[in-house]
């Protein structure tokens, strides 16, 4: 990826990243959401880390954006408009921020106190390889969780579901009809 | 190298023919299901158990095996038999427990029984896996499940706070372990148990931070799940409001798979940065016997009352932890007494309990022994256990595990230890004298017509005394499990062959 192309991505992530939270409506600061995990998506592949990316893509921008529309939609939240947050979060956000920072400098500062990166093998990364590592490698990880996926399915059901003998709306209305 | 190699994973069916058995079983109970009514789910308890018992069989297979399979993701040693073996006993006395328990107090049968059986497959895999991610997925499928049951009883208000509870404190402590788990793969580069082990025992590591901060997040995550002082404040409210066959599964089961990844991680793989981490756990173990021990004094409640009891139990048991790998097999010994005389005593508890409430009162236990002697003896026998009273499981356990310290110089700590079992005394006597010596209680329904009931606590009494008068030959296996991991030093990677 050519570096003006990287530059200019990077600018733009940071930018609609600060829109999702100078925003104060709901609705915008979700679109700037959504094109933070575009941007980052591309960056990603750029970098070689297609399978990354493209899961950033369907993952985040797919699936989780559409959970938050829904939850603003069915809540129907209201612009924002007196001042936000208690002290104590703000506290909490500086202090998560300063961490971030540090973190940034350490990566940015002087040779001496810069992690080392490490430069995967061609093809690391790539679909394929993931695909024989899931499939090999991490086999009964993999089974397991579609278990566990089952079994929480299974639980949430056994949680959810209308209790026999309560106040069932559809129940209600075949005895009245 | 092409990624697909298949012959490097070594697919090796035997070792984890139990664990197939118990997902076919879950899946097959959740279908045959479909049409019972929850207040007739003895057949799916019935169905439930067989199961159990085929996979029991089939986990005898494993005992004398020795090697890795799966590329890795599985151990198959006589420690996964060893723990898988006394799992599966755990959920057989359960589902005994729950036959009636649960027909009569509606529990939706076949969402509970298959509950259950994915539960046991989430703790045979912490007790089986061979590296980090197993050990996470296993507690994970552990833990919800065990999130569900707790609050399969949606009309009860009590069992719905200890579901909302467990599961938060239970999710939040889950971070805590997978974050120690990714700073322990950043540190030593490898999740694989094996390889973990020897990049430190070579000692290149030192006192990486990373890997100590990994060290110290796990301690966090799998003291959560045993309950250990600082860390225990879910469990009395959980094991209070949560229905009594599952707080048994709950004080049992999910204390003996956690204990496994425990004691397989930090015994075996993390034993040569020893000196990190048994300071940590000498004051967790000092910490979580005093405070067990002296909040169970004050109980009114059975439950709670047991709930605390257990918590001062794994104090016992991260004593030993605390005092290396020579108290190994002690803890393996303490834990399966701890198994059967736990077990019998919630069935008790299930067998004074009616509809609701009633029966879980210490109070309620006044007289037992006049209206029912058999019950009351059960009982007596399953307290003195507890109290560490020779000639029961307990006391050997005790002093096996007091002893092995002692060898090795942990003479503050055992004086500690003895110290809390007198005054653990106290609370459980105080039972024993409200069954013998006082009047009044509750009385005890349909006993002849709950044979499964009867049989476990039968069963649970008669292995209690079995395991205490002649324990030659679980000391033995439990040494024998312990050894079988511990010793694998070097040779822990060899792959099985098909």
């Amino acid at each position: 990826m050519p570096p003006f192309l990287y530059i200019f991505l990077g600018a733009l992530a940071i930018v609609s990243a600060l829109g999702v939270i100078v925003q104060r409506n709901p609705i915008h600061s979700l679109l700037a959401l959504i094109a933070t995990l575009m941007t980052v998506a591309v960056l990603f592949i750029g970098e070689d880390a297609v399978v990354v990316g493209f899961l950033q893509i369907i993952v985040y921008a797919g699936a989780i954006m559409v959970l938050f529309l829904f939850v603003i939609w069915l809540l129907n939240l209201q612009v924002e408009t007196g001042p936000t947050g208690h002290l104590a979060l703000k506290l909490f956000g500086s202090l998560t921020a300063a961490l971030l920072a540090t973190e940034l400098f350490f990566i940015l500062a002087p040779p001496h106190l810069q992690v080392k990166f490490t430069h995967e093998p061609v093809g690391y990364g790539s679909l394929a390889s993931l695909a024989g590592k899931l499939f090999t490698d991490y086999l009964v990880a993999f089974e397991v969780t579609s278990v566990l996926l089952l079994a929480a399915v299974v639980g949430s059901v056994a949680l959810a579901r209308r209790l026999p003998g309560t106040d069932d709306p559809r129940a209600a209305r075949k005895t009245a009809s | 190298m092409s990624p697909f190699n298949l012959a490097a994973i070594n697919f090796v069916w035997l070792p984890i023919l139990p664990l197939v058995v118990v997902t076919v079983a879950a899946m097959a109970v959740l279908l045959a299901g479909v049409r019972v009514d929850d207040s007739e789910s003895e057949g799916l308890g019935l169905l439930t158990l067989a199961s159990l018992a085929v996979a029991f069989v089939f986990t005898l297979g494993i005992l004398g095996q020795y090697g890795v399979a799966f590329a890795g993701a599985i151990s198959v040693d006589s420690f996964s038999a060893f723990f898988e073996l006394v799992i599966l006993i755990a959920a057989m006395f359960t589902v005994m427990m729950s036959l009636d328990y649960a027909a009569e107090n509606r529990i939706p049968g076949a969402e509970y029984y298959s509950l259950l059986l994915f539960s046991v497959l989430g703790m045979m895999l912490m007790a089986a896996a061979g590296d980090l991610i197993v050990i996470f997925l296993g507690l994970e499928t552990m833990s919800i499940t065990v999130y569900v049951l707790a609050g399969i009883m949606r009309r009860n208000a009590k069992s719905n706070e200890a579901a909302i509870k467990y599961f938060l404190l239970g999710a939040f402590s889950t971070g805590f372990l997978l974050y120690g788990i990714a700073l322990v793969y950043g540190a030593t580069g490898t999740i694989k148990l094996g390889p973990i082990h020897d990049a430190l025992a070579s000692g290149a590591m030192g006192s990486n931070p990373l890997l100590l901060a990994g060290i110290g997040m796990m301690v966090i995550g799998f003291g959560f799940k045993v309950a250990a002082v600082p860390f225990h404040m879910w469990a009395p409210d959980v094991y209070e409001g949560a229905p009594t066959p599952v707080t048994a599964f709950m004080a049992v089961g999910v204390k003996l798979a956690a204990f496994a990844a425990f004691i397989r991680v930090f015994m075996v793989d993390f034993a040569s940065v020893g000196a990190h981490w048994q300071t940590v756990l000498w004051v967790i173990a000092a910490l979580t016997m005093t405070g067990g021990n002296l909040i169970a004094v004050v109980q009114t409640n059975i439950k709670r009352m047991l709930a605390y009891s257990a918590i001062a139990h794994a104090g016992y048991l991260l004593l030993g932890m605390a005092a290396g790998v020579r108290s190994g097999p002690a803890i393996l010994y303490y834990l399966l007494g701890y198994t059967f005389t736990n077990l019998g005593a919630f069935s008790v508890v299930i067998a004074l309990e009616r509809r609701g409430e009633a029966g879980n009162q210490i109070s309620d236990f006044r007289g037992l022994a006049a209206r029912q002697p058999l019950l009351a003896g059960a009982m007596a026998i399953f307290l003195l256990s507890l109290t560490g009273v020779p000639p029961m499981a307990g006391f050997v356990g005790k002093f096996y595990i007091f002893s092995e310290a002692l060898h090795q110089g942990y003479v503050g700590l055992v004086i500690i230890a003895v110290l809390n079992s007198v005054v653990s005394a106290y609370y459980y006597f105080y039972v024993l004298v409200a069954m013998y010596m006082q009047e009044g209680g509750v009385e005890v329904e349909r006993l002849s017509a709950r044979p499964a009931l009867v049989a476990a606590v039968g069963l649970a009494a008669l292995a209690t005394i079995l395991i205490g008068v002649y324990p030659q030959p679980y000391i033995a296996s439990a040494a024998n499990a312990f050894h079988s991991a511990s010793g694998a030093e070097g040779s822990h990677s060899a792959a099985l062959e098909p």
